[in-house]
């Protein structure tokens, strides 16, 4: 092996080891974040709607995209495992918004008991935030969920 | 010509829940954006969607600006007789718009 390329191995195998602990540092620094968000956000719209309940954070997901590129149309998806029938159903499912300018975004509503609360839709966010699933049962209780994406670029802007 | 596209299986077994696809053509306008003279465009969006099953309310949906233009919806109904899903919107504007699909169940 001639000098050169030697040299070039070694200053690989620093930079390897350089990206390696670069890498571990961003997990360690992630941690505390995903641990110190196992509460909802406090939004005046959420605290409303909840008006003094505790939802327990169970049973209900909501999937989104960690990245979202545009905005404009993010896909969601927000289901509830069941069992229902013949107990307690799902009669609601509010969608709350951390910065969009109207936060309450949706409300769908179940007039019937259904076995499969499964939505998907597509919504339209102003930026990077977290969003809120609540969903009303009909014995009174509340189950939350809550994800957060990271938006590139605002559903705000005027994108047309 | 309404302006939805609706999808829902051919036929469907008795007493299980099914899947209802739903898209409707609507700006669904922010309130926010401009026109090309810098004039604010006024807000109008869906503001309810209700879908009747054989005329029973099974599914409504509140929606706001916080659902993308052209909204789509997907969502379970249960099937419980052969009949017809209607779907009814209003929007801002107090324009009120209807579409149906039939339902087979088996």
């Amino acid at each position: 092996m001639n000098p050169r390329a030697a040299s070039d191995m070694a200053r690989l195998r620093v930079r390897r080891r350089l990206l390696q602990s670069a890498g571990a540092l961003a997990v360690i620094t992630c941690v505390p974040a995903r641990a110190a968000d196992s509460g909802l956000p406090a939004l005046p719209a959420l605290t409303a709607f909840l008006a003094g309940r505790t939802p327990r954070r169970e049973r209900i997901s909501l999937d989104l995209p960690r990245i979202a590129d545009n905005g404009l149309s993010v896909p969601m998806r927000v289901s509830v495992s069941g069992p229902f029938a013949p107990g307690p159903f799902v009669r609601k499912l509010a969608l709350f918004s951390e910065i969009n300018p109207v936060p309450d975004m949706a409300v769908f509503e179940f007039p019937q008991p259904l076995e499969r609360i499964e939505i998907d839709t597509r919504i339209r966010l102003a930026g990077t935030q977290q969003i809120v699933a609540i969903a009303e049962v009909t014995d009174g209780s509340l189950l939350a969920a809550a994800a957060e994406v990271i938006v590139t670029l605002g559903g705000c802007m005027d994108g047309t | 010509m309404p302006n939805a596209r609706i999808t829902v299986a051919e036929r469907v077994p008795r007493g299980a829940p099914f899947e209802v696809r739903i898209q409707v053509r609507h700006a669904m306008e922010t309130g926010y954006r401009t026109d090309d003279m810098g004039k604010s465009i006024p807000r109008n969006v869906i503001r309810t969607l209700t879908c009747r099953y054989n005329g029973d309310p099974v599914f409504v949906a509140h929606t706001s600006s916080g659902i993308a233009a052209n909204p789509y919806l997907r969502f379970f109904v249960l099937a419980r007789a052969s009949g017809e899903l209607t779907f009814e919107w209003v929007d801002d504007a107090g324009v009120r718009e209807s579409d149906r699909v039939v339902v087979s169940v088996t």
